[in-house]
């Protein structure tokens, strides 16, 4: 039981860093990112391919920031000539190109049959629940700075600005700023955060396939920092965590009510998720954490 | 001359919404532009703050050509426009709207904010006192930390005058200052426009509102259709059979 607290726990802390990510872009900026998972997807690739060339993690998983945040930055060079729900479409479609890529370079990626055998953090540390505890510290201090690097940023004149782009990018025009910039910035470091967390959850997993990085990853996620509380950072951990003891506690929802079989109760977990979110639409749009006097 | 504007044509499909648009707005003058509904002035208008290429004639501010610079080059040249519905920064307070109007700061770079916090801080303490003062002249201290978004149609145009006024601009260029506002804020409006005039920043006002605007600018332009009708000062340009036949529809 220990050890299934701890996988749920680090399964949390890596859909925090994703919501963290979205928070920035979404939250703060006003970017429809529909394609997180595809940054996701290659931090996991990224960190696992070089992590069995040798490399030692301490590398690969910085590696697989830069790699997602360089991956980042043409879709953002796209988003400044397109309109919000075009941007939208656009980043839904890399994500889903991302994962036939990785299905079809065979060669680099082993397409659909993954790649085994990742090597795991703290893999000296084999025995009992010691090596879960000790990936669950490093996420923990990762999550833990991405939380004060955004609150940081919140506060700031940067933080201003992104705000001001997500209310009304004309008006800030007009004002001599430039928001290109700013959503460029915004993209690639929100995308960096997502490609950690894939880094992490390649090397926890220690087995990828496409089929893990499929959209509805990123809707997961969606639905987190809406629950949550778009905008605030605050919302991205409390609605993740939210999230998380849902989707984990409607498995044990199954051993109670009766008649429902695994995947009946894969689709009503969905189809309940999909219910709160329209009642936080309609009740409580600003989300849990969100402010009152806002909006 | 301040602002020169050439020969402006523009057309969107058939219809010509600007057809050889010139006029001028001297250095530090109070100028306004008068039309009825449809007559082209916020067109003009977005494509002096190059939010709209013409497609004919030339712009050019203080002996500069404007032609082909974006919108936040022509603001940062010291040519700032606002909107005629009011565009604020609406989950940003009144405060932070105008702070993030402030040109060059430090913080505004991810490098600056996280690697020199001490000068970061030093220039937000310099904004702020700054902003308060404008906050102050403005009269709007008792919603000065309120969202932007639950103000009233005139507070956020004088919001919007304040963020412009945070760029330190030589000319500004008003749409629709009084659209919307109650009779009491439009005096006040006025009097802050008057005010800053006589600092010796120019303004281009655009009102549909012809009596608020003879009581404003000395130096009237009227449009209609799309063209250049008249221009000159207020009782002339109000006398005028072509003007009183544009706004009253040839019943004169």
């Amino acid at each position: 039981m220990d050890a299934y607290l701890a996988a749920i726990t680090i399964i949390a802390l890596i859909y925090m860093l994703l919501s963290l990510g979205l928070t920035l872009q979404y939250g703060l900026t006003g970017l429809i990112n529909f394609g997180h998972v595809g940054f996701f997807a290659i931090g996991a690739y990224t960190s696992a391919l070089l992590s069995l060339q040798g490399v030692p993690l301490a590398l690969s998983i910085p590696a697989a920031a830069v790699t997602a945040g360089l991956a980042a930055w043409p879709i953002g060079l796209i988003s400044l000539r397109l309109r919000d729900d075009y941007f939208a479409i656009v980043t839904l479609g890399f994500s889903e190109t991302v994962r036939l890529v990785i299905t079809s370079e065979k060669w680099l990626t082993n397409g659909v049959q993954g790649i085994p055998g990742i090597p795991r953090l703290f893999e000296s540390i084999s025995v009992g629940i010691g090596a879960q505890l000790a990936v669950m510290g490093v996420l923990l201090v990762v999550t833990l700075a991405a939380i004060y690097a955004m609150r940081r940023i919140v506060a700031s004149p940067f933080g201003r600005v992104i705000e001001a782009i997500r209310d009304n990018e004309e008006a800030l025009q007009a004002l001599g700023k430039d928001p290109a910039r700013f959503k460029i910035q915004v993209l690639i470091l929100g995308s960096a955060l997502a490609g950690i967390a894939g880094a992490f959850y390649a090397h926890y997993i220690t087995y990828i396939v496409p089929d893990q990085f499929i959209p509805l990853v990123t809707f997961y996620v969606w639905m987190a920092i809406i629950i949550g509380g778009v905008g605030r950072v605050s919302g991205a951990v409390v609605g993740t965590g939210l999230l998380m003891l849902f989707l984990e506690g409607s498995r044990f929802l199954r051993d109670i009510v009766p008649g429902v079989s695994e995947v009946e109760m894969a689709s009503l977990r969905i189809g309940v998720v999909g219910l709160l979110l329209v009642l936080f639409t309609i009740y409580r749009p600003q989300g849990l954490m969100g402010d009152f006097t806002k909006r | 001359m301040s602002l020169q504007v050439s020969n402006i044509s523009k057309a969107f499909g058939g219809f010509q919404a600007l057809s050889g648009v010139s006029l001028e707005v001297p250095t530090g003058a109070l100028v306004g532009l008068i039309g009825p509904n449809g007559a082209g002035k916020s067109t003009l208008f977005s494509v002096i703050s190059g939010f709209m290429p013409p497609d004919e004639g030339s712009i050019s501010f203080d002996g500069r050509s404007l032609d082909g610079l974006s919108p936040a080059e022509r603001a940062r040249s010291g040519l700032v426009r606002t909107f005629q519905v009011p565009r604020e920064f609406a989950h940003l307070t009144v405060r932070e709207n105008m702070m993030a109007a402030a040109p060059d700061q430090t913080g505004e770079s991810l490098v600056g904010l996280f690697f020199r916090p001490g000068k970061v801080r030093e220039e937000e303490q310099r904004l702020a006192e700054e902003v308060a003062e404008v906050i102050r002249f403005l009269r709007l201290e008792r919603v000065a930390d309120q969202p932007a978004g639950k103000l009233s149609g005139g507070q956020k145009k004088l919001v919007e005058l304040g963020r412009a006024l945070l760029v330190k601009p030589r000319l500004i260029l008003l749409d629709e200052p009084f659209a919307g506002v109650n009779p009491v804020l439009i005096g006040e409006i006025m009097e802050r426009i008057r005010e800053l005039n006589g600092r010796g920043i120019g303004f281009l006002v655009i009102e549909h509102d012809l009596e608020a605007l003879t009581r404003l600018a000395p130096h009237l332009y009227v449009m209609d259709q799309g063209r250049i009708l008249t221009q000159g000062a207020p009782d002339a340009v109000l006398a005028d059979a072509r003007v009183r036949e544009a706004y009253l529809g040839g019943a004169v």
